[in-house]
């Protein structure tokens, strides 16, 4: 029976969406990620054990291979929309309490840049790992950021940034909510952010690529 | 006046300009600010740029016209006025350029994924081709599609430019490193991909820009160069990897650090030179001191 959480995972991996999807070229014809996780449901597989054994499964595979330069953005992407579009077949058990979200991340890129792709990346890849993601979009001032916060108590925040002109707007943001909310975990990426300049700005943590930032949402869930 | 092609196949270096976000950022431009209403809401801060690069010795003019696309623009609300800004953009740059310097009417990424479908590649190719025509008519005498990471964008691009205007066509892609001799760009693709599908599409030079650096470079070019021995190669590379030190973003690439790669790079291929992000005049000033060496060396024989 955990073939069928495989099976799922293994769409994910290489985003197999669904049936009439023509990608990838070999798995033509064949059931995706949206018809496995029907049947799951159907033969009675709780939602959890499909969001870990299945989804967080797939989506870590495809996390590694990213990070190793093995598979690049196009499949990502890919894996990421059949991630989304099985776990629509779960919203209703998270709605009603039936299954539980890890906790809530505010995601956008900061202000002054328009460039989403690395924020989006990251913001599924999180979302299939079973966080409520909130998706603020680009040049993000602030105060949007801020307002969310108040309005989630005790979520994380992702801050993204993709030019070097914007870093400076990065700082500022972390800046501020760190004044507001002392406690609030900062997450920092982009093509400019590095190591040195997350902890320089005053930032939690660093994610060099989507599977790190994952992995360091789950160890402060734990907590 | 000659084309960038014939001067580069008779022999000739030429130096490209260097950065303009960084360069608008210090004449004031704000965050959220939109970079291409400059032209024409502070066109003389526009324009001492262009000067600047020209003082500087490049012989390519690049324009404020980088974030111009529709799309791009639309963020701001400004899309309709796409040509207008596109235009002066072009003409800000030729009048700084004079005539006896190209001017490159940049064209930057769209920012929209065909891949997931956020748009479509009609409407791609028609926003390519209204910023490349608005360009042409502005002045510009070549078309540099840069900082590109898809493939099936660039080839759009350069065919909206190719096919509707008469400008000469540039085009640069943005690769990482990742692993031992090996590049590729965010969506996978790799330099000697980038030339096998371009050069069919009828692009005149192809290059490298933004990345990781000028060191970088080298392994980028060798790679072009050795999957075509002919296509003139552009290069066009930040000033190192920033590092942020007391609230400010600082590049750490030096004029004479950058100065000091630009041999290597012409040994590896390269015969356009200049800077983008974190560069500035003296960066360009330092590289065209030595591209002007390697080209008197070349004259009489010094140089292989």
């Amino acid at each position: 029976m955990e073939h069928l959480l495989e099976q799922i995972a293994h769409c994910i991996e290489f985003g197999k969406v669904n049936e009439a999807a023509s990608y990838p070229p070999e798995m033509k014809g064949q059931p995706g990620a949206d018809e496995w996780t029907l049947t799951a449901l159907q033969q009675g597989f709780s939602p959890e054990d499909i969001l870990q054994k299945g989804f967080i499964r797939g989506m870590d595979r495809v996390g590694e291979k990213f990070a190793a330069h093995q598979i690049f953005v196009p499949q990502m992407l890919l894996s990421a929309k059949a991630m989304t579009t099985a776990m629509r077949h779960l919203q209703p058990f998270f709605q009603s309490g039936e299954a539980k979200k890890r906790g809530t991340f505010v995601i956008g890129t900061v202000a002054g840049d328009l460039h989403e792709i690395g924020k989006n990346l990251a913001g599924m890849m999180i979302a299939g790992n079973g966080w409520d993601v909130i998706d603020l979009g680009k040049d993000v001032k602030t105060e949007r950021f801020a307002e969310t916060v108040r309005q989630h108590p005790g979520c994380a925040v992702g801050l993204s940034a993709l030019l070097t002109t914007t870093m400076e707007h990065m700082a500022d943001t972390v800046n501020a909510l760190k004044k507001e909310f002392p406690g609030l975990r900062i997450l920092v990426g982009g093509a400019p952010v590095n190591a040195a300049f997350c902890s320089e700005i005053g930032a939690d943590f660093y994610a060099a690529n989507p599977q790190t930032a994952v992995q360091y949402l789950k160890e402060i869930s734990v907590q | 006046m000659e084309r960038i092609t014939d001067l580069v196949k008779a022999g000739h270096l030429l130096v490209a300009d260097g950065a303009w976000g960084t360069m608008l950022q210090s004449a004031g431009l704000k965050g959220g600010e939109c970079p291409e209403l400059w032209n024409a809401a502070h066109p003389d801060e526009v324009f001492a740029i262009a000067k600047s690069y020209v003082e500087a010795g490049a012989n390519l003019i690049e324009t404020n016209s980088f974030g111009g696309n529709r799309f791009k623009l639309a963020h701001y609300g400004l899309a309709d006025r796409t040509i207008e800004l596109n235009r002066a953009a072009a003409q800000i740059s030729r009048n700084a350029a004079g005539d006896d310097r190209f001017v490159l009417g940049s064209i930057g990424p769209s920012g929209k994924l065909l891949l997931m479908e956020e748009v479509t590649p009609e409407g791609l190719y028609e926003a390519f081709r209204e910023q490349a025509v608005a360009l042409e008519a502005g002045g510009a005498d070549a078309l540099v599609i840069e900082t590109m990471s898809d493939l099936e964008e660039a080839l759009l691009a350069v065919k909206a430019a190719k096919e509707n205007t008469r400008c000469e066509v540039l085009c640069t892609m943005t690769f990482e490193k990742t692993g031992e001799d090996s590049y590729h760009t965010i969506m996978g693709i790799s330099p000697a991909e980038m030339v096998a599908a371009l050069i069919q599409s009828g692009v005149d030079i192809l290059g490298t820009n933004c990345g990781n650096g000028i060191q970088e470079m080298t392994g980028i070019v060798k790679e072009i160069r050795k999957a075509d021995p002919f296509i003139p190669i552009l290069v066009q590379a930040n000033a190192g990897i920033p590092v942020y030190q007391e609230g400010k973003t600082v590049y750490p690439d030096t004029p004479e650090t950058m100065a000091s790669a630009v041999e290597a790079l012409v040994l590896a291929g390269a015969q356009i030179i200049g800077g983008c992000c974190g560069t500035n005049p003296d960066h360009i000033r330092r590289i065209a001191r030595v591209v002007e060496s390697i080209n008197k060396r070349k004259k009489v024989g010094e140089w292989t």
